[in-house]
């Protein structure tokens, strides 16, 4: 690692590269649980194409981790052999697909930003760090275009569908105040330059998502009671140690194997 | 409501710049925008495209195989319309 | 021109080996035909999905998961080319996909066999795949364009199927005790059935005889399957698998594999509906499809308010 970066840093660095990987990672497998199941088969491929992406970019950040980390983990160590209280992923992310609407949801308020922290990465004083967001970027401009059309088509198409789609949001709502949330690791590395702040990403997601909800006919919920809370020290809903010992099984029945 | 499948949209993929747009294969999408994200996630798995077009199937104007005769044959006989039909001195190059 | 004439110059282009083009005058039987296996081709690709996408979420690597997630939605696509490709044919996909959902349409049996370990996964693309490429590469000739344009590209993109599923095949059989002992059991179970994809014999495969005048098939069922068990059994060899057949034996002056009797009661058990998981992967397919039916209205909705986007 850049010797200008401190043992601090790094073990920051370490914790903020598990948040970006464990996000995406837990992400991708959610939407990979649609592969095959699909409201048309053009859109089974699309959702399979985001999940690609998420797992794509999960792999990368966490190997990196396990560079930063510097104790000979590699990603497959850091995703298959962790508990769930070590993984550092938004209760956001690893809520169950539902159906398509709150798939949708959960996607839209996640790839926006994604979007604009990615922007902001981009610019890291990390290098690899800056490659990977650069990279990734482009990705999840594609992404933010793919589900902001669907919250489109569900909010302005049928009646029903705007039924579903609202209350996807309604529910989904309360776990997006995380997105924002900062903690000793962002400041601290946000001072030297090597991530941004997330509270400094709410303006600019507030209004993207404002914008795309009037125009989606879709209300915005307001006075939610926000109760998901320290996801990134390792809280979380039940659903993500069931979703573990499904991703897991395999890779620790047989833990002295290579695949 | 009877079930819909969408309308289909034929997809054409430009491989690298300055080469011409290809007829690769159609998706469905009830409308543009989404015939071009499909178009975009079916036909650039691989990234072997540039450049999409997408074109409701329904827009295409097609000649039939009835045409094949009168439509194509008189082309084959206009030499004059090929380089080989024109002489120039030896030894100059074109 | 007459029937007659039109016939006759159908025949003469598939004798000189020119493609069939979706306007181009075809016999009735061969339209018909080209639609029963073509559909049965593309519902083969989505219902196909099911056994592999089964162990997408457990795959014990981020690289095999990202692999098979690939592989997957490729066939998603291959379903898709196929799909398009029948619809030349003027038979419209929602039609297509009711006669797959209410059991009136056939795909390949196989697929309804369950994936009861993670070296499964690895078969299917070593065998299944492999099986596969080579029905595919011959119709990838065939005598109707669109069709073997398909299949042109499918085979191209199928490439990498084959490989990732005999790479997984190979890392288990040379790895401990005890995932060699679960690719070799994978092994046993997949052998069979994978024999049993290239349809029956020829003397009990009814369209044969008419596929193969047409040029829309261009080898026998048993050519091509004595073809995957040459290509094979040394691929068995190589990574020390035990094939499950004690009849196996090389041919030295045919220079073939000889294999056992197949149990083609088993196979015809399965093409009646009776096999492991047919109601099962029918009824994944149907639900998909139900569950998907709300969305697919909101999209029409949605472009039919915004005409600017038809």
């Amino acid at each position: 690692m850049s010797s200008k970066i401190s043992n601090l840093t790094e073990s920051h660095l370490f914790e903020y590269l598990l948040r970006l990987g464990d996000d995406r990672l837990i992400l991708g497998h959610r939407l990979s649980e649609w592969c095959g199941h699909g409201p048309i088969l053009e859109e089974d491929i699309a959702l399979a194409n985001v999940a690609l992406d998420c797992v794509g970019q999960a792999k990368s950040f966490l190997s990196l981790a396990g560079k930063v980390e510097n104790k000979g983990r590699t990603e497959d160590d850091l995703s298959y052999f962790r508990e769930a209280v070590e993984f550092r992923n938004l209760q956001l992310l690893e809520q169950p697909n539902i159906d398509f609407a709150y798939t949708i949801a959960r996607q839209f308020f996640y790839d926006v930003y994604s979007y604009f922290l990615y922007e902001e990465l981009s610019k890291s004083s990390f290098d690899e760090l800056a490659g990977l967001a650069v990279k990734s970027l482009k990705e999840v401009k594609y992404h933010v275009r793919h589900s902001r059309e669907w919250i489109l088509r569900l909010g302005d198409g049928t009646e029903e569908s705007h039924a579903k789609i609202q209350e996807a949001v309604n529910e989904r709502w309360r776990f997006t105040n995380e997105l924002f949330e900062d903690d000793i690791v962002v400041e601290s590395l946000s001072g030297e330059g090597v991530v941004v702040k997330n509270s400094n990403l709410k303006t600019s997601w507030n209004e993207f998502v404002t914008d795309t909800f009037e125009k989606a006919t879709i209300v915005k919920p307001v006075n939610v009671i926000d109760y998901s809370k320290g996801s990134r020290i390792g809280n979380h809903s039940e659903y993500l140690g069931h979703l573990l010992a499904e991703m897991q099984i395999v890779a620790r029945s047989f833990p002295d194997a290579e695949w | 409501m009877k079930d819909s499948q969408h309308k289909l949209w034929e997809v054409f993929v430009q491989a690298k710049t300055g080469a011409p747009h290809e007829h690769a294969g159609s998706v469905h999408a009830a409308d543009s925008e989404i015939a071009l994200q499909n178009a975009r996630d079916v036909f650039s798995r691989r990234n072997e495209a540039v450049s999409l077009w997408v074109v409701p199937s329904d827009q295409i104007v097609a000649s039939t195989p009835e045409d094949e005769g009168p439509f194509f044959d008189p082309a084959n006989d206009k030499i004059y319309r090929h380089p080989k039909f024109y002489s120039v001195p030896k030894g100059v190059r074109m | 021109m007459s029937q007659e004439e039109k016939l006759k110059e159908f025949e003469r282009k598939i004798e000189s080996g020119e493609k069939i083009e979706p306007k181009d005058w075809m016999p009735e039987n061969y339209r018909k035909q080209l639609i029963r296996m073509m559909s049965q081709h593309a519902h083969s690709e989505i219902v196909g999905m099911l056994p592999e996408g089964n162990w997408i979420t457990r795959a014990p690597s981020l690289r095999r998961k990202l692999g098979l997630l690939a592989k997957v939605q490729d066939e998603a696509g291959h379903g898709l080319y196929l799909y398009s490709a029948t619809e030349t044919l003027g038979v419209d996909r929602s039609e297509l996909i009711e006669n797959l959902h209410n059991g009136k349409a056939k795909y390949s049996s196989i697929f309804n066999y369950p994936t009861l370990t993670w070296a499964d996964i690895g078969l299917i693309g070593w065998l299944v795949d492999g099986a596969a490429i080579i029905n595919q590469t011959m119709l990838a000739k065939s005598s109707y364009g669109p069709y073997s344009r398909a299949l042109i590209r499918i085979c191209k993109e199928e490439n990498f199927h084959k490989k990732q599923g005999y790479e997984i095949v190979s890392k288990l059989a040379g790895g401990t005790k005890k995932q060699k002992e679960m690719v070799q059991e994978a092994f046993n179970r997949w052998w069979w059935p994978t024999l049993m994809m290239f349809g029956p014999p020829d003397k009990d495969s009814p369209n044969s005889a008419e596929l193969m005048k047409w040029k829309v098939k261009l080898n026998s069922n048993d050519d091509l399957r004595q073809r995957f068990v040459n290509l094979t059994v040394p691929q068995a060899i190589a990574v020390d698998l035990k094939v499950p057949d004690p009849d196996l034996k090389y041919n030295e002056e045919t220079g073939n594999w000889e294999f056992g009797e197949i149990n083609w009661e088993e196979f015809w058990n399965v093409v009646k509906g009776n096999g492991p998981l047919n109601k099962e992967r029918l009824k994944v397919r149907n639900d998909a499809h139900d569950r998907g039916a709300w969305v697919r209205e909101a999209a029409e909705a949605y472009a039919s308010k915004h005409s600017s986007l038809n």
